[in-house]
């Protein structure tokens, strides 16, 4: 299940939607990204832009090739754009399997996909103007790291 | 040719896209982005930037060798930073 949105979300609320019905999860592993200011009150606002369309083809792609590698009973990525405040959701990726070690690495693997692939731009503003952030390669290196340890 | 420009491509660029008409001989990504390098200054600063740019085509990642044509949609990003 793919989201792009706005508004917030309730984490409980989801994943509680993964094991309503089913009787086949033991395992359900989530993540969920805040916007984090280090610094205390460096930033101010982290503006989200994507490319819509394209966005959700790219997180449909990573969550079936997540699915060809571990045995996932249910997947959802939920990632929302616009501008937020430091402590604010940004992404929630969760995944439920029989077993927990599949949940854990597809919920690891979802992320640093997610991170080097899907079409989204942070923009930090810190009062002295607007910032948009650059890509970090040690991004790249996480997400490498499954192209060498394919199950 | 529709083509969209997002993050600080956009800034640069100073609007968020626009339709072309593809010059003749253009045929692929690689002889897309020599074209527009010399279309005008924004253009040289998008695609000579220290952080290179991506592109898609039809919403698809797309390097030098993937061919276009005007019916596509082409978009010039920066690499990604959500999550």
């Amino acid at each position: 299940m793919i989201r792009v949105q706005r508004e917030d979300f309730d984490v409980g609320q989801e994943i509680n939607r993964f094991s309503n019905d089913k009787h086949d999860i033991g395992a359900v592993c989530t993540f969920l990204g805040l916007v984090r200011d280090l610094a205390g009150d460096s930033i101010k606002t982290m503006t989200l832009d994507y490319y819509p369309g394209m966005t959700e083809k790219e997180l449909s792609k990573i969550e079936a090739e997540a699915r060809t590698r571990w045995p996932l009973t249910d997947c959802a990525i939920i990632h929302r754009y616009g501008t937020l405040e430091p402590g604010d959701r940004i992404v929630m990726v969760a995944t439920a399997s029989p077993h927990r070690q599949a949940a854990f690495q597809s919920c690891e693997f979802l992320m640093d996909y997610l991170k080097t692939r899907a079409p989204f731009w942070k923009k930090e503003d810190t009062g002295d103007g607007e910032k948009w952030v650059e890509a970090r390669a040690s991004d790249d290196v996480a997400a490498d790291r499954w192209t060498k340890s394919v199950e | 040719m529709k083509l969209f420009y997002f993050a600080w491509v956009r800034d640069k660029m100073g609007r968020d896209g626009e339709q072309i008409q593809l010059p003749d001989g253009i045929h692929t990504v690689g002889e897309f982005i020599e074209w527009f390098k010399n279309r005008g200054t924004a253009e040289a600063e998008v695609i000579g930037a220290s952080e290179m740019v991506k592109m898609a085509v039809n919403q698809e990642y797309a390097g030098p060798s993937h061919p276009i044509s005007d019916d596509d949609e082409v978009a010039l990003f920066p690499p990604v930073t959500g999550g």
